[in-house]
């Protein structure tokens, strides 16, 4: 907890120049394919950052590394400054990083209400509390209903999580990922399967609730990273080709050649 | 929203209720005979439902859960020895305390090492555990009496609270020491579900995976649950001493733990009263109708299957599906098909019951010749007719057993899936 403290969010995170989430030289390995090549990237604190590739790129193991689902082969993570390579992920949640997940990951015979309050529990210091009764920590109640309503998910409330529909289910994922108040979100794919209407919505749900806070997204969606991200890196075969603003993105040769070669996919 | 809480008062009518019922059942059951089914009921009722801290609430499959009501069974005997001696001064009625530290303990130890894992590995860990510790309690005589046991007498400490004559000697003081036990662990278990630690341990049932992506460690979350599950356990287990005033070996044994997995799946473990339920059942079976038939465990492991078949999520669940189709005003659609199903089922197991019976009787009452009075009718087993008998009623029942099972199911899952719809559509 005390590591959060000290690295509040300044109200303009750009200018303080901290570093939210450092990679230096990452890789991993599956027996002997090489998924992750050495990647480095540094990603300032309030920014939003998008990282794209073509399919098995290595993103989403990317992520996985990040958020200790998988261990680093060689390689260094550090998150606000502090060395996470190789933490448990609770342990890595805990030091204020928070991700979702492309294939939706709920508490599916939880009530709507409950995923989010579980989501809470660590993070406001109730733990493993058996002592407390849950409906009455009303700083719990309050921090989920918060989030109920900003997710947009108020109505259903108190129907089980497996129940939603899919969108429904996507934005749950996302107030699951934010309710702990973890200043650097990773999210993966958050618009995978969507209709366009869905999607804008989803945008501007993600513009809002990581207001302030530090973004690392995987998106295939174009029209989507170019909305949202800041800057944008260019992962091919577990390879960082480039980063930059949507701009320089656009205009460079590599990604051009090895990404973005059918033009109508940068619109 | 958050100001104004109003008070749950179906919750406390039902706690009232359940006091009132467990103050009362003696007035009405006070042979000795309904006593000890009382009693061995309540023992049950705290075992099951502390299994399904484990099997409901956080997704664990244990085989070894007997393990911990034995070891408390044991400490809390000895300490009921020690009493006896003069060595120890404590109150029979706070042994249950003892056995549940012992299962504490023993849930802490073991514990460490099963909760790792979920699923299949700490299935299969719990059974090798079990296996381990019945193993030792017949290697260690000085500790677990070998084959045995360790006796001792209930009735040695001092009077309760200094009231001359309650020295938990007769059945129906100890029924009043279990009741009160049961009562308190019921409602302790039960605010149990309603804290961080309970819910959290339903997020880990449901996806210990995303559960480590919110901060929390599974395992950790597992074994405190476990130590808490234990701690049950060994009340129940301290107060199992107390009524038999024997504990062996089969305290510890596969059996044990076998049979609370069967009363928690009878009554279902998605519910929290799911388990009560369960172990009235079982131990209506393996006592009450022990009593009358030796095909009894028969009779159990055939309604067992029966209600894994038909009704997966137990006791439970069946009623409160029932109670839901009755909210939504859909009862009358079910309850033609409800009839035919019930009577066919009742005249089927009337024929097999009929047919175990008289088999049961061949092979095993040879010496009492061949006539057995069932369900007040005379069978000769040495002839035809009988059997014929048993063979039509069967044959017919099972028929239209099938036919109004077929209509029966149709209705039911259309009913259901309305049902469902709606609340999929209208939160």
């Amino acid at each position: 907890m005390s590591t959060r403290a000290t690295h509040a969010i300044a109200p303009n995170g750009l200018t303080t120049g901290a570093i939210a989430l450092e990679l230096d030289g990452v890789s991993k390995r599956f027996g002997r394919t090489e998924v992750i090549r050495g990647v480095s990237i540094r990603i300032p604190r309030g920014e939003r950052h998008a990282i794209i590739g073509p399919n098995g790129a290595g993103k989403s193991t990317l992520f996985n590394l990040i958020s200790g689902r998988f261990e680093v082969t060689s390689g260094r993570i550090a998150l606000n400054g502090l060395d996470i390579t190789n933490r448990k992920p609770y342990q890595v949640n805990r030091m204020g990083l928070s991700r979702s997940f492309q294939i939706t990951n709920l508490f599916h015979r939880l009530s709507v209400f409950d995923n989010l309050r579980c989501s809470v529990l660590w993070s406001l210091g109730h733990r493993h509390s058996f002592w407390n009764n849950l409906n009455k920590l009303v700083d719990v109640e309050q921090r989920a209903e918060a989030i109920l309503e900003r997710v947009g998910l108020k109505r259903r409330r108190d129907i089980v999580a497996g129940l939603l529909t899919y969108a429904e289910q996507r934005a749950l994922e996302i107030g699951i990922t934010i309710a702990g108040g973890a200043d650097v979100i990773l999210l993966d794919e958050p618009t995978a399967g969507m209709s366009r209407g869905e999607s804008k919505r989803a945008v501007e749900l993600i513009r809002d609730v990581t207001e302030g806070r530090t973004l690392v997204m995987v998106e295939h969606d174009m029209s989507v990273v170019f909305d949202l991200a800041d800057r944008i890196s260019v992962l091919v075969y577990g390879k960082l080709i480039a980063t930059g603003s949507p701009a320089e993105i656009r205009a460079n040769d590599a990604v051009r050649e090895a990404y973005l070669g059918q033009p109508a996919a940068a619109a | 929203m958050l100001a104004f809480k109003p008070i749950n008062l179906g919750r406390w009518v039902v706690w009232g209720l359940t006091a009132v019922l467990f103050l009362l059942l003696p007035a009405y059951f006070n042979k000795g005979f309904s006593l000890t089914l009382l009693s061995q009921m309540g023992v049950t009722i705290i075992f099951a439902l502390s299994y399904n801290m484990l099997l409901g609430q956080s997704g664990m499959l244990s085989f070894g859960h007997a393990v911990y009501s034995g070891l408390g069974a044991f400490f809390a005997i000895h300490a009921l020895r020690w009493i006896g001696a003069g060595t120890l001064v404590w109150p029979t009625s706070l042994l249950p305390l003892i056995g549940g530290a012992a299962g504490a303990l023993f849930g802490m130890l073991f514990g460490y090492l099963t909760t790792r894992r979920a699923g299949t590995p700490f299935a299969m860990i719990t059974l090798g555990i079990g296996e381990m510790v019945f193993a030792a309690s017949l290697m260690f005589p000085g500790f677990f009496g070998g084959e045995g046991g360790i006796t001792a007498d209930r009735a040695v400490g001092a009077p309760f609270l200094g009231i001359p004559g309650i020295t938990f000697g007769p059945q129906v003081q100890v029924y009043y020491l279990i009741a009160a036990w049961c009562f308190a662990s019921i409602v302790a278990m039960y605010a149990l579900t309603q804290t961080p630690l309970g819910r959290i341990a339903n997020a880990v049932r449901d996806n210990p995976e995303r559960a480590e992506f919110i901060g929390y460690n599974p395992q950790r979350v597992r074994w405190l649950m476990l130590i808490l599950s234990g701690f049950f356990a060994g009340i129940a287990g301290a107060l199992a001493a107390i009524n038999f005033e024997i504990v062996s070996a089969e305290n510890v044994s596969a059996i044990r733990s076998g049979g609370v997995l069967l009363a928690a799946f009878i009554g279902g473990a998605a519910f929290f009263f799911g388990p009560i339920l369960g172990a009235v059942v079982f131990v209506f079976f393996a006592v009450a109708l022990s009593e009358y038939t030796k095909a009894w465990q028969l009779y159990l492991g055939v309604f067992f299957v029966l209600l894994v078949l038909f009704a997966p999520g137990g006791l439970s669940s069946l009623i409160l599906m029932n109670l839901r189709v009755v909210k939504f005003r859909k009862f009358r659609r079910l309850r033609d098909p409800y009839f035919g199903v019930l009577f066919s089922a009742l005249a089927l197991a009337f024929g097999t019951v009929l047919v175990i019976e008289l088999m049961y009787h061949v092979t095993l009452n040879v010496g009492q010749g061949p006539a057995i009075r069932l369900f007040g009718m005379i069978f000769d087993t040495s002839r035809a007719p009988a059997w014929t008998f048993a063979g039509v009623v069967i044959f017919g029942a099972a028929s239209a057993f099938e036919f109004y099972r077929r209509r029966f199911r149709q209705q039911w899952h259309d009913v259901q899936r309305e049902i469902e719809d709606w609340v999929r559509d209208n939160p």
